[in-house]
């Protein structure tokens, strides 16, 4: 594996691989001194062309904790907002020697483009409505833990479908992991070619045993994809009522960051029953592992 | 066979100044493009109408009809005079300026077009090409005014509420991809539209790069009605399709969108039976920087003058009625360039291209007599060479090498 651009080019033995050795890089974070020196003297660089404190933090803390030297480069304050090209940029990173980029990128297919122009790994942390990968590996990730198992599981992604790359990673992902994945929400943002699709919540959720809440801008109402917020959370939203209709040994999940009130009430996103802080330390593993993968592991 | 020439006219063997020999090539009537972009004034690092004309040539082409999206924009009669006086100074082509139909393709207030169409470059297409002209009342008017100089409204047709942010063909690939989609119905409601204006106000409309089966169909149903409606289709079109995009790679965005294998059917067949007048090629060249980045920060446009008769050929086959028709004559009809798209016969002016059908040729972009790197078709074996092409009796490529 040279680079990781799209949760599709993983088969289920690289994503089994990856979250195996994810769970030996969490027990590394379970001690006081939370290092490893594997990555020594090769350099990560962070290439956010978005604001995201959150993924840029835990690309961040996972590269220090295998002691590569990380280099954080944000599109504002820099030649980028200088009006420097893409291409220009990775010839740049190039000639100082980073042995891999970590990109965060508001054009879908950055990432792609990006694996042209230099010779070190590219790692897709999100690009733009397309592919965040380590989002999805986290997420299988945190599946697994809770339930012991992804094969055979009913997975539901409700909400901004059209617009999400947590949407798109997890749909390549979790069926190559064997579990079944419905979208819901409603027409106006679940594109009808992706996979199953249900309108109705209320109709999936006793059918589910993980659902997977999507953040929706509240904005998407001023481009007609709903009448107002309230409508939304009225019709898909995930609140306590909903979540008693939901099987038992059922989990909710969110990629963060939440508007509570909206997709979710606090009572779900506070409750046992919610995997959402999981996701966040569970996510500094996984992307050990695939930092590891890439730059010091097994080819 | 051989093809006798006196002062830029076909004469028989008894008049002829010059000979020449077609043994072993195809003659066809001098191709006309109704489509190109040539980029000057504005963005001569991209194209010249010098640089433009010779790949023009080396096409087998004798006229182009230059659009008018240039900077400043052909909205004046002073720049469509300046445009088609480049074009007679580079001598390759004839170089047909398109006016605008709207001030700065703004969409609001119409061009002078009769100053235009009185210009030394007489247009006669009018345009705003790159953007449609979506106001209903504004198109209306446009159709009915330039009736007066037996003018036409080339209509880019898009809606653009539908196509906001678009970047793709809408469909199973964009949804994958993550590419804001370009819906077959932005494109169709606006030929629909105005096939109607056109037969309200007894007008004559050409559409502009036609792309889905449905505009096929709704073009196919205006002509059986006896609308005055013409339309074009771009090679690229007509062998595309939307799966390329998956590369990323912005060499395949062009507007509108590559499409599905079923539209492609669909224009095929709607070429062959005359739904669709003519092959476009809509040449759009771009700076290297234009291109070689993100796919939603690229420009949309493909290189194509000096591939289209090729790419025709690989599509259709030695059908050499259907290409002089398709790639001639009609699109000469529908410009009003009374010179071309001429039978092969005594009196008719010289204005013609000799094909090698049997060579193939590989496409290579650095090659290209364009400024522009911008082919789709780059590393692609092709059939059919220009070997040589006249203008009014004058051999504007020899051998495939342009003469100036």
């Amino acid at each position: 594996m040279r680079h990781l651009l799209s949760a599709g080019d993983l088969d289920a033995n690289a994503a089994t691989e990856i979250l195996d050795i994810a769970a030996e890089m969490a027990a590394v974070s379970g001690r006081e001194i939370k290092k490893l020196p594997t990555l020594r003297g090769r350099t990560v660089v962070n290439l956010f062309y978005e604001d995201s404190t959150r993924t840029r933090i835990s690309f961040e803390a996972a590269a220090k904790r295998l002691s590569a030297d990380v280099i954080n480069f944000s599109a504002k304050g820099s030649s980028v907002a200088k009006g420097e090209s893409l291409k220009d940029t990775a010839w740049t990173l190039q000639a100082m020697g980073a042995d891999a980029v970590v990109i965060r990128h508001p054009a879908s297919g950055a990432p792609h483009r990006l694996a042209h122009w230099v010779d070190g790994s590219v790692l897709n942390a999100g690009d733009g409505t397309h592919e965040h990968p380590t989002q999805a590996l986290l997420d299988a990730y945190t599946i697994r833990q809770r339930m012991g198992k992804i094969d055979g599981l009913r997975v539901s992604i409700v909400g901004d479908v059209l617009h999400s790359r947590v949407a798109r990673s997890n749909l390549l992902l979790l069926p190559t992991l064997g579990a079944k994945v419905t979208l819901v929400g409603p027409p106006t943002l679940v594109p009808p070619s992706l996979g199953e699709t249900s309108y109705d919540l209320d109709e999936v959720l006793p059918e589910s045993d993980v659902v997977m809440m999507l953040r929706v801008q509240r904005e998407r109402m001023n481009d007609s994809y709903f009448p107002s917020a309230r409508e939304y959370s009225r019709r898909y939203g995930l609140d306590g009522a909903r979540l008693r209709c939901m099987p038992e040994h059922a989990i909710v999940m969110h990629p963060g960051p939440m508007n509570r009130g909206m997709e979710i009430t606090p009572e779900v996103a506070d409750s046992p029953r919610s995997t959402i802080v999981e996701q966040v330390t569970n996510g500094v593993s996984v992307r050990m592992a695939c930092l590891y993968l890439l730059l010091g592991g097994k080819s | 066979m051989k093809i006798y020439v006196r002062d830029g006219v076909i004469v028989s063997k008894e008049d002829a100044a010059e000979v020449i020999d077609t043994e072993g090539l195809v003659a066809l009537p001098g191709l006309v493009d109704l489509h190109t972009h040539l980029r000057e004034p504005g963005r001569e690092d991209a194209e010249t109408v010098v640089t433009g004309s010779r790949a023009a040539a080396l096409g087998g082409y004798t006229a182009v009809c230059a659009m008018a999206n240039t900077s400043p924009v052909a909205d004046t009669a002073g720049v469509v005079e300046q445009v088609y006086r480049l074009g007679q100074e580079a001598g390759l082509v004839d170089v047909q300026p398109i006016g605008a139909v709207t001030q700065g393709l703004g969409g609001e207030q119409l061009a002078e077009l009769g100053a235009m169409a009185d210009s030394a470059a007489k247009v006669r297409i009018f345009s705003d090409d790159g953007q449609c002209v979506h106001d209903p009342r504004l198109m209306r008017r446009a159709l009915e005014y330039v009736k007066a100089f037996d003018g036409v409204i080339a209509q880019h047709a898009e809606e653009p509420r539908l196509t906001q942010g678009a970047q793709m063909h809408e469909g199973k690939v964009s949804e994958r991809l993550g590419l804001a989609g370009w819906p077959a119905v932005a494109e169709e409601s606006i030929i629909a539209r105005d096939v109607l204006l056109a037969a309200h106000v007894g007008a004559r409309v050409h559409i502009c790069h036609v792309s889905t089966a449905g505009s096929v169909e709704i073009i196919r149903q205006a002509k059986a009605r006896g609308i005055r409606v013409t339309a074009e289709v771009t090679p690229h079109h007509l062998l595309l399709t939307h799966e390329l995009a998956g590369s990323y790679d912005p060499v395949y965005k062009v507007n509108p969108p590559l499409r599905t294998s079923r539209d492609v059917e669909a224009l095929r067949e709607g070429l062959r039976d005359g739904t669709i007048d003519a092959v476009a090629t809509d040449h759009a060249p771009h700076a290297v920087e234009d291109k070689e980045c993100e796919w939603a920060y690229a420009r949309p446009g493909m290189l194509g003058l000096e591939t289209a008769l090729s790419i025709v050929l690989d599509v259709f086959g030695e059908d050499w009625e259907l290409i002089a028709e398709r790639m001639s004559v009609s699109p000469a009809r529908i410009a009003g360039l009374a010179q071309h798209g001429r039978p092969l016969n005594e009196g008719e002016p010289a204005n013609f291209t000799l094909i090698d059908s049997t060579a193939r040729w590989t496409v290579e972009p650095q090659g290209l007599a364009s400024l522009s790197r911008n082919t789709p078709y780059a590393g692609m074996k092709l059939p059919g060479r220009v070997v040589h092409t006249y203008l009014r009796g004058v051999p504007t490529i020899r051998d495939g090498k342009v003469v100036k």
